[in-house]
């Protein structure tokens, strides 16, 4: 059997993705901060009980208290206990275009974020690093938005039909040109919805009988997707392909649980990006496997379209790799194209087939025109085929600002997770008491962050989730830079063992830092 | 020292211990020692491994071992291969392969898809906003027209709270799995759409099927769940119920027979989720559906149901209820955590056509008359029948004689309706996906009826039909 060479016959270039460690007090203390919520949270839900403090949930009605009740109770636990405490970090409103800066609703509660009252004031322009705006299309400005405009008044913003009765319009088949033509490959198909893109082409795809192989920490479209399809699922640990070539080995020596039978398929499940780790698909190996194995692949590109690759043609372009390989190249347009809806790339016998048998064909309403013509105005611009550099421009930019950033945060001393190249910058908060307080001492600052905890991450290591922007500028960046490092400092973040020494006045050079163990 | 005469007196106490005891009783204690110690020193084996394969056989079988093809090839005339392609807005007057027809196909039931008024406010969202909203609601994809856009349609319908989806099939398909885990029951109706039944199995509950709108077969379900759980009640305390049926039904066209499913509620204690996809703005005096057509409190309804891609012209979808219900899905509902948020075009468009539905309530009983209009005008042509309820706007024409295999009924409608679509009369057969669904409707085509329709162009398409079905019929 010839080894599948890791690094260096495969990849063209360097692969470097680091998760340090959590260190061991940081953990210790973690746990006993989760301990002592846990602890308050059963004696707040006894007061509430026992009625000596004022129950704030809504309740059921009187007529129905006698039903079988909707919700347990311990299901709730985490819900009323932790989550209510720091809910102001979430669901935070807007009123102006998600892009490099954004205008927020400002909300205050008096109930200690059981019910938020809006004051009426904006905060104005604030560095929004939360959107997943990664190429910069989400203007209210420029051609996109003319173009999107014009198709609107022509065309209303509703489709009222299904893709197979009166729904298909000749600017979706335009739309499906043009992505496979974007993408390299035969054919595509474009969808409403992301999320149901994955859930409901995958049934389509395979079903009883066959095996999905899905990574650790796969989006809970493809999760649900995979439930849904009726086949037997095997998860293997997270971009790990000894993990995967032991699964696949396995799967075709014993074949099928109990039956013994040949299993009928195999489709291994990845994502380019994962959101929650900024970490990349080690793609090449994938696909030396799938090869070896005889399997298919199944690529989800929701965050690395438009963002990875040196014309921002995703993933496969960033390894240098054949969009022939991928049997079905999914993405969405919510991230990198400022729209909505998702996409399926692939051979033309695969797309004819989900034209003929994927659920959404059949049963739900296709895309909105405008939506449409903001993806098309918005390929066009990336591929240059609109006669300017800009898309060019942006996605250079959104390289640079995403080496600029990482290296920044790195030498700062703090724990960031994932790939050098990746636009989702993770930044480790692991305590339960951080998540609240770095997302609103940031927003004092005038920076918008997202902040995730439990049930997205594991328990003890929550994080906040930077995602860059080929909008943002070199002055916002080291704005943003500026007080992420005052807020670090200030709630005791810079939790990593290894410092970089900071370059000096070298331009943009992954391979020339020093590394330094503190 | 004074450990020493410790160590001595414990060992005491245990030699007095030993002789004290009666013999089984040491027995018992030698032999759990010898098996613990036996216990500690033998190997673990693991049940997975199969050792009885060498590696050379393995690597034998990964050569010889033939997936199946990723997808099976589609015929190159399959008959959903080939869409009809629309130039142009799908509105009144649609263009359909190049040919100018009249609309019977599109469910936009008020005519509000090119309303001037819909399209202004959607433009002035487009220059505030742009496109997309770049993020889920939890993260920055929040914006003050989802908000104004959920509160103005708690209020139209009279509820306390209404939650957005970014997608009209998602809504019930994440709204079930929401409240209804593994061990509930859930009683549905035979001829629910296929977005329930998806939901349905995501949520991984027991399921009864109920025949379509027979309240008995319903009881009668009830009644045995009844005596189930007086077998296990402490299961039976914990197992919530629920029944989900539609408003307007989209497969049958007929209503549900909601008072009597109130009556069963109470009385068996089992909620309600009602999906009102097609009679939200059409049924009931000022449009609210089908609750407003009985004249039922609307808390008795635990959940409502229903997409925006209908009467609303817009996309995505909606549930309203009590606050106690719908705050739930905010943080289970998994087409709203996970996915993007409704661009705000669209849920600009939304809030302008409920203004209009608020401001002319009059367009609702026109609606009904034109479809009553429609459904005594289609009846008695030979070879079809009429399907639907004589108010309800999405009606079904199916064969009164099937010819024997459905693929041979579906190619007789296929003609019926490419007749009408070259005399300038657009309809469309209404699709399934055979093998999925549940219970498989007969094949039929589907009729649309629109404020915009005048009567001279209702006559126009019966009398159409009635010429189709008597050339391609007989």
């Amino acid at each position: 059997i010839n080894h599948i060479v890791h690094n260096g016959g495969l990849y063209k270039r360097p692969f470097n993705e680091a998760f340090e460690e959590t260190p061991m007090l940081v953990a210790v203390l973690t746990y006993v901060g989760y301990g002592v919520l846990t602890l308050f949270g059963y004696l707040r839900d006894f007061m509430r009980h026992w009625k000596i403090e004022k129950c704030q949930n809504a309740t059921e009605r009187e007529e129905q208290k006698d039903f079988v009740p909707l919700y347990q109770d311990f299901e709730n636990f985490y819900n009323r206990n932790l989550y209510m405490r720091i809910r102001d970090s979430w669901n935070r409103p807007i009123c102006s275009v998600p892009g490099a800066k954004v205008d927020m609703m400002e909300r205050v509660s008096h109930d200690y974020n059981w019910t938020f009252t809006y004051t009426g004031r904006v905060i104005k322009d604030i560095i929004n690093m939360g959107s997943y705006n990664y190429l910069g299309f989400a203007q209210n400005t420029g051609a996109c938005q003319e173009a999107a405009a014009k198709v609107l008044s022509q065309y209303g913003a509703g489709v009222c039909s299904t893709r197979q009765e009166m729904g298909n319009l000749d600017k979706h088949e335009e739309l499906e040109k043009l992505v496979a033509r974007f993408l390299g490959v035969e054919s595509a198909m474009a969808y409403g919805m992301g999320f149901a893109t994955n859930s409901m082409n995958i049934p389509a795809l395979v079903g009883k009988g066959c095996l999905i192989l899905s990574d650790e920490l796969n989006h809970a479209s493809l999760v649900l997707g995979a439930r849904l399809s009726g086949a037997t699922i095997r998860i293997f640990k997270h971009n790990n392909m000894q993990s995967l070539e032991k699964l696949l080995k396995d799967a075709i020596v014993h074949g099928q649980p109990r039956t013994r039978r040949p299993w009928k398929k195999i489709l291994i499940l990845v994502e380019g990006i994962y959101s929650m780790e900024g970490s990349i698909v080690r793609l090449p190996e994938v696909i030396a496997l799938k090869k070896k194995y005889k399997s298919y692949l199944y690529l989800d590109e929701a965050h690395s379209i438009g963002a990875l690759g040196p014309s921002g043609r995703g993933v496969v372009e960033y390894f240098g790799l054949n969009p022939e390989d991928v049997d079905v190249m999914m993405g969405t347009f919510t991230k990198s194209f400022g729209a909505a809806g998702g996409y399926i790339g692939g051979k033309k016998e695969l797309i004819d087939y989900l034209r003929t048998y994927s659920h959404s064909a059949v049963y739900a309403t296709s895309m909105s025109p405008p939506v449409v013509e903001q993806i098309i105005t918005s390929i066009k611009c990336i591929m240059g085929e609109d006669g300017t550099t800009i898309g060019e421009a942006r996605v250079q930019q959104l390289a640079e600002n995403t080496r600029y950033f990482r290296r920044r945060l790195k030498e700062m001393g703090f724990i960031i997770y994932g790939n050098e190249d990746s636009p989702v910058v993770p930044l480790m908060l692991y305590m339960p008491a951080k998540i609240g307080a770095f997302g609103r001492e940031m927003l004092k600052r005038n920076i918008g962050v997202v902040v995730v905890g439990f049930p997205a991450t594991p328990i003890i290591e929550s994080r906040a989730r930077f995602c860059l922007s080929a909008a943002h500028t070199k002055e916002m960046l080291d704005t943003a830079l500026k007080e992420i490092n005052e807020v670090g400092d200030l709630l005791q973040l810079k939790y990593s063992r290894r410092r970089l020494v900071p370059l000096l006045d070298r331009p943009f050079d992954e391979t020339t830092y020093e590394e330094t163990e503190d | 020292c004074v450990t020493l005469l410790q160590i001595e007196f414990c060992i005491d106490l245990f030699l007095c211990f030993c002789f004290q005891a009666p013999a089984y009783h040491l027995i018992l204690e030698g032999i759990l020692i010898l098996w613990i110690i036996r216990l500690l020193f033998s190997k673990t084996y693991k049940l997975q491994e199969r050792s009885d394969l060498t590696l050379k056989e393995k690597e034998e079988l990964i050569e010889e071992w033939q997936p199946e093809p990723l997808v099976p090839p589609v015929p190159k005339d399959h008959p959903a291969l080939n869409y009809n392609i629309v130039s142009g807005p799908p509105t009144h007057i649609i263009t359909v392969n190049g040919k100018e027809c009249i609309n019977f196909a599109s469910f936009n039931f008020l005519g509000l898809l090119d309303n001037e008024k819909v399209k202004s406010a959607a433009q002035a969202s487009l220059k505030k906003y742009g496109v997309g909203t770049c993020g889920p609601r939890g993260f920055y994809g929040t914006f003050d027209v989802h908000l104004e856009l959920e509160e103005r349609l708690a209020k139209f319908m009279r509820t306390e709270e209404a939650i957005i989806y970014s997608y009209g099939f998602a809504t019930i398909a994440s709204a079930i799995p929401a409240y209804s885990k593994r061990g509930d029951i859930v009683f549905v109706d035979e001829a629910a759409c296929f977005a329930i039944q998806k939901g349905l199995q995501a949520s991984r509950s027991n399921i009864k099927l109920f025949k379509h709108n027979d309240m008995a077969d319903l009881e009668r379900l009830l009644k045995e769940q009844e005596t189930e759980d007086q077998k296990n009640p402490r299961k039976a305390r914990v197992t919530r119920r629920f029944i989900v049926v539609e408003g307007l039904y989209m497969n049958t066209g007929d209503i549900c027979p909601l008072p009597e499913l109130i009556k069963l509620k109470y009385k068996y204690k089992v909620r309600i989720f009602l999906e009102e996809s097609l009679s939200f703005g059409v049924l009931g005096e000022h449009g609210r559906g089908i609750t407003e057509h009985f004249g039922i409190n609307i808390d008795d309804i635990d959940l409502i149901s229903a997409n925006m891609e209908n009467s609303l012209a817009s996309i995505g979808g909606f549930c309203c209820g009590r606050s106690f219900i719908i705050d739930h899905q905010r943080l289970s509902g998994q087409g709203y955590c996970f996915s993007a948020s409704l661009p705000p075009l669209l849920a600009a468009a939304a809030i302008e056509a409920l203004n209009i539905m608020e401001d002319n309530p009059d367009i609702f009983q026109t609606l009904r008359a034109k479809c009553e209009h429609i459904h005594k005008a289609l009846q008695g042509i030979s070879g079809l029948k009429v399907v639907g309820e004589s108010f309800s706007p999405a009606l079904h024409l199916q064969l009164e004689e099937s010819c024997g295999s459905r693929e041979n009924d579906v190619k007789l409608l296929k003609r019926v309706v490419d007749y009408c679509m070259n005399s300038g009369v657009a309809l469309t057969q209404a699709c399934y996906l055979e093998k999925e669904e549940k219970c498989l409707p007969p094949p039929s085509i589907r009729v649309v009826i629109t404020v915009e329709q005048t009567e001279q162009e209702l006559d126009k398409a019966a009398s159409l039909l009635k010429e189709a079905a008597q050339s391609v019929l007989n």
